[in-house]
């Protein structure tokens, strides 16, 4: 008998001990994408554990969903991702195996930056010969300062609806982010006026966003479908078309594999550019611009 | 008079230096003035450049904000998309799977002895093959359940066979990490087993679950899982079940089976992450558990049926490791798994005349595997396998066990496997596997070449 009340109070200390470890009163925001987490701590300031689920040295569409990742998810109040089927391969089992009904989807935990811009690229054919596409469109807003001042507006107010007591707080970390974003993009728009209308060759079909807003024209792809690493004849064919029409720089996100871009710089004689795609980890949204930048500029120069 | 004259020259004199001194003082103010109303002249001058230019860059700002405002209104969305009907038809995937199998021995003689094989357990078809087709459609029914349905087309022995091998809902909404579900689903025990086959690493199961399952533990009841909330992923379940499919009895009303799980796992850094399991199943009073059996040398078949109390407890270590967690470039992975099955009871011979033969039954049989599985590239991977079993089972009658081929014959069931695999895009695989087989006396060389293909909405990425 004793020995059996000695058990249930060992349980029930340790039961104690693992829920009071889970810390009260600060906001736990679960981030698929290190911009999202920068753009999170920017607007939620020192009141929020904010966790990235993916570094900027990942594909975050091909994330497993690990037993760390539900554990975090298990804890979170707000999910900040990028959604448009990026994270498709894991954040739908992540919510299910999590128990955490705060954040399923349709609930006010529950944020997708691509259900408040619009996208493009939007397949006008599905088909799976076409390569790994997403239904919705180009989920890679995050390289647009204009979308990610939408993502921001947006992101305040879900903030506020998760958080109310603190609504003032969110509300002048906006505007405050919002000043100074405005001012960075103006003079980034200063600075690139030399990038408008370069011509690149990229690896993957994920820098639209960034094209669009520094007027860059996109000449070709190397991968010949999205998410299928490309094949010796598409580049040949890639080869001959620069022949004709030549580009200026290669474009590469550094978490990706670099072999195809420096082939066909050795064969063309063209610049390769390696960006960082995403924030590093403590990296805030506007260092990462200037650092996203800066290669592009000194290759134009 | 004289000196009234100088008095007053002296006066006037005095008088006039007096003046002359209250000028220069004047002027020396007036000079003193002048300057100070040129210092803070320019002081104010400076200040009000200040104020211009503060307002001016209030200004500019205040344009920027509003140049982007405006900006952010052209790109906004046009709206949500147009629903039809099917927008809310639930999540369909279709995976394709077949091929071509070699075997040096005749797989329908396929046995473990020491092990009573049941279920799916078998070698499969030899030659060309379709083999397991699965129908999968999930959606969320609402915002408090998810529900799934998994029909398993199986071509066996010419004929159809169509199998529901899962449909189940689970919850959403209970929050505090409880999760219930309820339905037919995929047992929790051990690692694989929660695993569908298609996204195993090698073509066949592994002996061990081939030995205690016939491939996978599948049945009927509710499960409910607990999320502690730590930063550690620590996981504790149970589940009950009808008990009525393989290894349980399949006569059985109630609660037939029951099972206890708990999983840890987290990461080691970026690269790494592992998750360990302990996992407990038990069906008190089985009856009437039939299976394969040993065949006799053109005798009839008989049918050695199990009745009484079954136990399996299970250990399971996976390990993982990419760099940068990078797993779509390149991913180790290992996992090792250990089973040990306890039984008391009875078996008896069905069809082997009247009255039937029977033993008393005292069954203990373990066994377990590892494997690694390495993608050196993209779209390539390896992998090598290790299969190893063990029995002592006991009874009044010897004869009976051997016949019920729950006798080892001293043999120690083995296999090493070795599978290559092509990976075109994260839809598609095709797999070369050998394998060295000696599950009984008689060693044999297996050879499997199998795609596996899948259509439709996108499959999630377990770990």
């Amino acid at each position: 008998m004793f020995t059996q009340w000695k058990k249930r109070h060992w349980f029930t200390v340790l039961l104690l001990t693992l829920c009071s470890s889970a810390s009260y009163g600060q906001l736990n925001i679960f981030a698929c994408e290190p911009e999202w987490a920068a753009l999170t701590r920017s607007l939620a300031g020192n009141d929020a554990k904010v966790y990235s689920a993916t570094t900027a040295q990942q594909d975050p569409h091909h994330i497993q969903a690990r037993p760390s990742l539900i554990a975090k998810v298990r804890r979170a109040d707000l999910l900040v991702c990028t959604g448009a089927e990026l994270e498709v391969g894991w954040l739908p089992l992540l919510l299910r195996k999590s128990g955490n009904a705060k954040i399923q989807p349709g609930q006010v935990g529950y944020f997708m930056a691509t259900d408040h811009v619009s996208l493009l690229e939007k397949p006008g054919v599905l088909d799976r010969s076409l390569g790994d596409i997403h239904a919705a469109g180009n989920p890679h807003v995050h390289l647009d300062p204009y979308r990610i001042q939408q993502v921001a507006v947006a992101l305040a107010s879900s903030l506020m609806d998760v958080d109310p007591s603190n609504q003032q707080t969110y509300q002048e970390n906006l505007q405050a982010f919002t000043l100074e974003w405005s001012k960075a993009i103006s003079q980034w728009e200063k600075q690139a006026k030399r990038l408008r209308s370069k011509r690149i060759v990229v690896n993957h079909n994920n820098w639209v966003y960034l094209e669009r807003w520094l007027g860059l024209e996109r000449l070709a792809v190397l991968e010949s479908r999205p998410g299928i690493a490309p094949s010796s004849s598409h580049l040949g064919e890639v080869l001959n078309q620069l022949a004709v029409n030549p580009a200026d720089m290669i474009l590469h996100a550094d978490y990706q594999n670099d072999k195809p871009a420096l082939w066909l710089s050795k064969r063309t004689g063209l610049r390769v550019v390696s960006l960082p795609f995403s924030p590093t980890k403590e990296e805030g949204l506007v260092d990462w611009f200037n650092r996203l930048l800066q290669p592009l500029l000194s290759a134009a120069s | 008079m004289g000196q009234p004259l100088l008095m007053a020259a002296i006066t006037a004199a005095l008088l006039h230096s007096n003046l002359a001194l209250a000028d220069s003082e004047t002027e020396a103010m007036k000079q003193q003035l002048d300057a100070l109303k040129k210092e803070y002249g320019q002081a104010i001058k400076a200040l009000e450049d200040r104020l211009l230019k503060a307002e001016q860059s209030a200004k500019q700002a205040n344009n920027q904000t509003q140049e982007l405002a405006a900006k952010v209104e052209q790109s906004k969305a046009s709206g949500p998309t147009a629903s039809g009907q099917n927008s809310f038809n639930p999540a369909i995937s279709l995976i394709l799977d077949g091929g071509f199998a070699s075997f040096d021995n005749n797989p329908e003689g396929y046995e473990i002895p020491g092990f009573a094989l049941g279920n799916e357990a078998g070698l499969g078809e030899k030659g060309f093959s379709v083999g397991h087709s699965e129908l999968v459609m999930s959606a969320n029914i609402d915002d408090k359940f998810f529900g799934k349905l998994t029909l398993a087309f199986d071509d066996h022995e010419g004929e159809i066979e169509t199998e529901l091998e899962e449909a189940f809902i689970q919850t959403l909404a209970l929050g505090d990490g409880v999760n219930v579900k309820a339905g037919r689903f995929l047992s929790e025990i051990g690692y694989l087993n929660q695993q569908h086959a298609h996204t195993w690493d090698f073509s066949d199961a592994p002996l061990i679950y081939r030995g205690l399952f016939g491939d996978q533990l599948i049945d009927d009841g509710v499960q409910m899982t607990w999320l502690a909330p730590t930063d550690l992923f620590w996981q504790l379940g149970a589940e009950l079940f009808s008990g009525s499919r393989f290894p349980a009895s399949g006569r059985s009303n109630g609660i037939g089976a029951w099972t206890a799980f708990t999983h840890i796992g987290g990461d080691i850094g970026v690269s790494q992450s592992w998750q360990l399991g302990l996992s407990h199943w038990q069906a008190n009073g089985v009856e009437g558990r039939d299976s394969g059996g040993h065949e006799h040398d053109g005798g009839e078949a008989e049918t050695p049926s199990f009745s009484g109390d079954s136990k399996i407890n299970a250990l399971s270590l996976v390990y993982k490791w990419a760099p940068n967690g990078n797993s779509n470039s390149q991913q180790l992975k290992f996992q090792f798994e250990y089973f040990d099955r306890k039984e008391d009871g009875e078996v008896i011979m069905l069809g082997s005349g009247s009255p039937p033969e029977m033993t008393s039954y005292d069954g203990h049989q373990k066994g377990w595997y590892a494997q690694t599985v390495y993608k050196f590239k993209p779209q390539w991977q390896a992998g090598l396998r290790y299969d190893v079993l063990d029995s002592n089972n006991r009874g009044s009658d010897a004869d009976v066990l051997v016949e019920a081929g729950l006798d080892n014959e001293g043999h120690t069931p083995k296999r090493y496997s070795a599978s290559f695999d092509w990976l075109p895009s994260e839809f598609s695989r095709l797999r070369l596997q050998y394998n060295h087989d000696k599950s009984y006396e008689q060693t044999d060389h297996q050879l499997f070449l199998q795609y596996t293909m899948s259509l439709g909405s996108h499959g999630a990425h377990q770990f």
